[in-house]
């Protein structure tokens, strides 16, 4: 529990300063540019190797189950453009059947 | 004040505007509370707080991923902040448009979120923070509401395994992912992160390899 306060505080500190860092100190200077390209590509370089860790990685290992069954509707469903929560429902059902069928 | 009408009339049309979006965001909180009060979440006061005062989705979702996936405090408070450094960039575009001294201006910057910037536009890199304020707001109400409905559901619920909600995790991350992957060099950025996480799994502890697949996005600094 104490570890969950750790994070709250840590993380909702380091996001207010980043919010407020250009708006409070920055006034209306600009990034420089290579500092602008690499930032605007954190969240894809982040958000994929967050899709690959949380439909591979079981602690140390990598194991195929029913996530990647999930990840694999998820996918179908956002080509279909289906809305996100949607989404994130297919994705479990699918994962919660495979389970029941007693695939991974 | 001879301009309180129009202030009245940018801050209406700016909440009006996210009230769609808020919805969305709204079930978006109630999955990270359903989340956050499962086995190995953070808690239900800990994410409530954490929605209040974070309100960054994906960082949000990164922490609560890291720490279901057996990863320390560190590495999930490291992912969540590598993640939220886009906000540089955008707090930075919006910085001179926003009003006031510097305590009003902090309260206005923690009003942006990637929907609330995007509503505040007005094309041409310019921005309305009466709007940008407004739709903050609605959204963050959202936000803050759908996390506490989503624990309190939360704490009903059994296993997530049997009902599959780890496999919500990967399924978000995805669709948060494909908005992004908007030029080549995104794409590439994304590859080699994915890459990168992956190859780290079995060498380090759980929650390092999203770490250090940030380094994908160094690739921003090749030429073309």
């Amino acid at each position: 529990m104490s570890e969950s306060w750790a994070i709250v505080l840590a993380v909702g500190a380091g996001t207010m300063a980043i919010k407020a860092a250009g708006p409070v100190l920055l006034g209306s200077r600009p990034l420089p540019a290579p500092v602008q390209r690499v930032v605007a590509l954190l969240a894809p370089a982040l958000l994929a190797a967050l899709v690959a860790t949380a439909a591979l990685a079981s602690g140390q290992q990598l194991v195929i189950d029913a996530r990647l069954l999930g990840l694999a509707a998820a996918a179908i469903a956002l080509a279909l453009r289906a809305p996100v929560l949607l989404v994130v429902v297919i994705a479990a059902a699918a994962a919660a059947v495979a389970r029941l069928a007693g695939i991974g | 004040m001879d301009q309180a009408p129009p202030i009245r009339f940018e801050l209406r049309r700016g909440a009006v505007t996210a009230i769609p979006l808020a919805i969305a965001v709204g079930l978006f909180g109630v999955s990270f509370g359903v989340l956050s009060a499962s086995t190995n979440g953070m808690g239900v006061l800990p994410a409530i707080v954490m929605s209040a005062t974070t309100f960054a989705g994906s960082a949000q979702f990164a922490a609560a991923s890291v720490l279901a996936g057996g990863g320390g405090p560190v590495t999930a408070i490291l992912a969540a902040l590598l993640l939220n450094a886009r906000y540089l960039p955008i707090g930075v575009s919006v910085a001179r448009f926003m009003l006031g001294g510097r305590v009003a201006r902090f309260v206005q910057s923690q009003l942006v979120v990637d929907e609330s910037w995007a509503i505040a536009a007005r094309g041409g890199g310019e921005f309305d923070p009466h709007r940008l304020v407004g739709a903050g707001v609605v959204l963050w109400c959202a936000w803050v509401a759908g996390t506490v409905i989503g624990v309190l559901g939360g704490e009903a619920l059994g296993d997530p395994r049997t009902l599959g909600l780890d496999a919500a995790f990967p399924a978000l991350f995805l669709a948060l992912l494909l908005p992004q992957l908007d030029g080549r060099r995104a794409r590439a950025a994304a590859a080699l992160g994915a890459a990168i996480a992956v190859v780290l799994v079995p060498f380090s502890p759980a929650g390092v390899p999203i770490i250090v697949a940030a380094g994908g996005a160094l690739i921003g600094l090749v030429r073309r």
